[in-house]
C-alpha cells in the first residue's frame, strides 16, 4: 500500500516535470542550434584574427603593430577616446540626473536628441561635419582654408583645421558615442526612483551633497559599464571617422583605418596584427563587463541580505 | 625678468631655425593605386632635395578613389601636391573650390601626365572564362569587376575604353551605349576605387575578370603570383594620363611651393621615370620606356582628346548627374 503511494507520487513528479520541460530532441536540436550559431558568428572569426595575425610568427606580427604609422594610428585611437569618453561621461551623467529626477517640459525630446546618434547612420554623422567645417561648408569661410577677410586669415595663421584634422576625429567619435553613457543611466535611476534624495534633502543635504553621497554612488557600476561601452565605440568607430579623416597615413589614421589601409596594400598579415589589437580590446571590455555585473549583484545581495537581518532583528 | 628670458629663447629659436635646416612635411593627395609607387619615390625624392637644398623633406600620403580625393581636397583636405587618375578630377579643385588656376594643365609637360598607363584584363589563370576581347565581357554569365566610375578614375577609364572599343567596332554611338550598358549589368560589385576592386577580384574570388589599370595588374600579379592569374591585353584600349598638379592655395599658405613644385618636376627626371616604371606605369622618357619594352604590351590605344574630346566633356556627358553612365544603371 505505502509502496503504491510512493509509486504513485513518483509518476506525478515524473509527469510534472516532463509537462514543464520539451522533449529531449527538442532541447538538444535548440542547444546546438544555438551553439553552432555561436561557434559560426562569434568563435570562428576569433580565430581567424589571431590565426592571420600571427601565420608569419611574432616577430612579424609585433612589427606591424611597431611600424611608425601604426603607432600614430594607436596614439590617435587612445587620444581620440581619452577625449570623448570623459566629455560623454560628464554629459552622460548630467543628463541622466535631469531625465531621471526632475520633471520638465520637452524632456522626451531631450531624450530622442540623446538617442539621435543611435539612430542616424555613423557615415551620415561624419558628412554633416564635412557640410558644417569642410572648406565649402557653413563655417568653411572661417578656417584653416577659408576665405572669410579676417577670421579666415586668424584661422590660416594659427593654421586651424576641424576636419582632416585631428579635431575632426574627435568631434565625429563625441558624436557617435553620445548616448552611451546616458542611456546606461538613465533607466537605472528612474528604476531607483527619489526617495533617497529627498530623504537626504530632508535631512539638510544641499543638492551637492546628495548628488556626490546618494546619487552617484547608488549608480556607480552602471556608470562604470557604460563608460566601458562608450570607449569600445569611441575605439571601434570606422564610418564617421573614415568620413573626416582625409586617410593621412601616421597623422590622421585612427586603429580601424590603419585596418582597412593594410588590407588594401595586400598586407593581410599586417592588417589582422593591427586588428587583433582591436579584438584585444574586446576581451578588455567583455572581462570588465562581467567585472562590473558580478561586483553589482554582489553589492545587490549584501544589501538584501542586510535588510533581512534588521527585518528579523526588528523587535 | 620672465619676458626677457622668454624673448630671448624665441630669439634664440628663431636664429637656430634661420641657421639649420628646415623640415618640410608635403601632403600628396593620390588615387588607389600608387600607393607603392609614391611609397619608392617619396623616398627617392627626399634623398635628392636633401641633397640639394639641405631641408629635410617628408611625405605625407592619402590614397584612395580618385574622385573621393578630390572631393576631399575641395572640402579642406591640405593637398600640397595632388596625383589623380585623370584630368577631370583635377579640373574640379578648379571649377568648385577655386584652389588651382584653370590652366594648371599646361604648367608641367606632357598634359601634366608624367607617366601614362591603360587598361587591361585580369583574369585567374589559364583563364577559365576565356576572356580575349572587350566582346567577351558582354556574354551572359560572366562576372566581370570593375570600380565605380562615380568614384573611381579608373573605373571611367574602364567605361570609355570600353566603350571606345565598341564605337570602333559597331560604328554608332547609340550601339557603344548598348555595349557599355550590357556590360555594366554584367557587373556584380562596385567597389569606390581601383584597389577595392582588386581586392574583390583576388582576395575575396568574385568574378571571372577584372578591368583593371595596367600597372595595378602587374602589381597583383607580382603580390599573389603568376600561378594565381594572368593578364590578358585587348585589341583595343585607351591612353590614361593620371595628372598631377601643385594646389596653390594650399602651399601658398603653408608655404611649401618651391618644395612642392620640386616634388611634381622630379617626377620627370630619369630617376623619377625609372621608378614610375619599375612600379609598372608608363614612363613619359624614350629611352627609359624602350628599357621596360618588356613590360608593356603593344596595343592599339585611343586617346580621350580624339575620341570623347578631351575631359570635361567626357565628364559631362558620361559621368556627370543624369549622364549616360546614369541612364545606363537606372535602367
Amino acid at each position: 500500500m505505502a509502496g503504491n503511494v510512493s509509486t504513485l507520487a513518483h509518476v506525478a513528479k515524473h509527469r510534472q516535470r516532463r509537462s514543464l520541460q520539451d522533449p529531449q530532441w527538442l532541447r538538444v536540436a535548440l542547444i546546438g542550434l544555438a551553439l553552432l550559431f555561436v561557434a559560426i558568428f562569434l568563435v570562428v572569426p576569433l580565430v581567424a584574427v589571431f590565426t592571420e595575425a600571427l601565420r608569419k610568427g611574432v616577430g612579424p606580427y609585433f612589427a606591424a603593430v611597431a611600424d611608425p604609422d601604426a603607432r600614430a594610428a594607436i596614439r590617435l585611437t587612445l587620444l581620440a577616446a581619452g577625449i570623448a569618453v570623459p566629455l560623454n561621461l560628464v554629459f552622460g551623467l548630467a543628463a541622466s540626473w535631469a531625465v531621471a529626477k526632475f520633471e520638465f517640459r520637452g524632456k522626451a525630446l531631450l531624450i530622442a536628441l540623446i538617442e539621435l546618434p543611435f539612430a542616424v547612420s555613423p557615415v551620415i554623422s561624419g558628412l554633416v561635419y564635412v557640410l558644417l567645417f569642410g572648406a565649402q561648408g557653413w563655417f568653411g569661410p572661417y578656417l584653416g582654408a577659408g576665405d572669410h577677410p579676417w577670421l579666415g586669415a586668424w584661422a590660416n595663421a594659427h593654421d586651424i583645421q576641424v576636419i582632416f584634422a585631428v579635431p575632426g576625429i574627435v568631434l565625429a567619435t563625441v558624436f557617435v558615442t553620445f548616448p552611451f553613457v546616458a542611456r546606461e543611466l538613465i533607466p537605472l535611476m528612474q528604476a531607483q526612483g527619489k526617495e533617497e534624495e529627498l530623504a537626504a534633502i530632508t535631512l539638510g543635504a544641499s543638492g551637492w551633497q546628495t548628488f556626490r553621497r546618494v546619487t552617484l554612488p547608488n549608480v556607480k557600476w552602471g556608470l562604470f559599464y557604460g563608460v566601458v561601452l562608450c570607449n569600445a565605440r569611441a575605439m571601434g568607430e570606422f564610418g564617421a571617422v573614415s568620413v573626416v579623416s582625409g586617410h593621412i597615413r601616421g597623422e590622421t589614421n585612427t586603429i580601424p583605418l590603419h585596418v582597412e589601409i593594410l588590407y588594401n596594400e595586400f598586407n593581410i598579415q599586417a592588417a589582422f596584427a593591427v586588428a587583433s589589437l582591436l579584438t584585444l580590446l574586446a576581451f578588455i571590455t567583455l572581462a570588465l563587463k562581467n567585472l562590473v555585473e558580478w561586483r553589482h549583484r554582489r553589492t545587490l545581495e549584501a544589501a538584501a541580505a542586510a535588510d533581512i537581518r534588521q527585518f528579523v532583528n526588528s523587535p | 625678468m620672465k619676458i626677457k628670458t622668454f624673448l630671448l629663447l624665441g630669439l634664440a629659436a628663431a636664429l637656430s631655425g634661420a641657421a639649420f635646416a628646415k623640415d618640410i612635411q608635403l601632403l600628396n593627395v593620390s588615387y588607389d593605386p600608387t600607393r607603392e609607387l609614391y611609397v619608392d619615390y617619396n623616398a627617392a625624392f627626399a634623398k635628392y632635395w636633401q641633397g640639394k637644398t639641405g631641408d629635410k623633406v617628408t611625405v605625407k600620403q592619402s590614397h584612395g578613389g580618385s574622385g573621393k580625393q578630390a572631393r576631399a581636397v575641395i572640402d579642406g583636405l591640405a593637398a600640397d601636391v595632388v596625383t589623380l587618375a585623370l584630368a577631370a578630377d583635377v579640373d574640379a579643385l578648379y571649377d568648385v573650390g577655386k584652389l588651382i588656376p584653370q590652366d594648371w594643365q599646361k604648367r608641367l609637360a606632357s598634359n601634366s601626365a608624367p607617366y601614362t598607363s591603360t587598361i587591361v584584363f585580369l583574369v585567374r589563370k589559364g583563364n577559365p572564362a576565356k576572356i580575349k576581347d572587350w566582346d567577351d565581357l558582354v556574354r551572359p554569365g560572366v562576372s566581370v569587376i570593375t570600380p565605380n566610375p562615380k568614384t573611381s578614375g579608373g573605373a571611367r577609364w574602364n567605361y570609355l575604353a570600353a566603350w571606345g572599343f565598341a564605337l570602333k567596332k559597331y560604328g554608332s554611338d547609340a550601339k557603344a551605349q548598348e555595349f557599355v550598358g550590357k556590360l555594366f549589368k554584367n557587373v556584380p560589385v562596385l567597389d569606390s576605387g581601383a584597389r577595392g576592386a582588386t581586392t574583390t577580384f583576388v582576395q575575396r574570388e568574385i568574378g571571372d575578370v577584372a578591368i583593371s589599370w595596367e600597372n595595378e595588374a602587374y602589381l597583383a600579379v607580382k603580390e599573389f603570383g603568376a600561378d594565381k592569374l594572368e593578364i590578358v591585353v585587348p585589341s583595343l584600349s585607351i591612353l590614361a594620363e593620371p595628372t598631377v598638379s601643385v594646389v596653390d592655395k594650399v602651399v601658398k599658405k603653408k608655404g611649401t611651393e618651391a618644395a612642392a613644385k620640386a616634388y611634381l618636376d622630379y617626377l620627370y627626371s630619369d630617376e623619377g621615370q625609372e621608378i614610375a616604371a619599375r612600379n609598372f606605369y608608363r614612363p613619359r622618357n624614350e629611352a627609359i620606356a624602350a628599357k621596360h619594352a618588356a613590360n608593356f604590351a603593344k596595343v592599339e590605344l585611343i586617346t580621350i582628346d580624339a575620341v570623347f574630346g578631351g575631359w570635361t566633356k567626357a565628364q559631362k556627358t558620361h559621368f556627370a548627374d543624369g549622364g549616360i553612365f546614369d541612364q545606363i544603371t537606372t535602367k
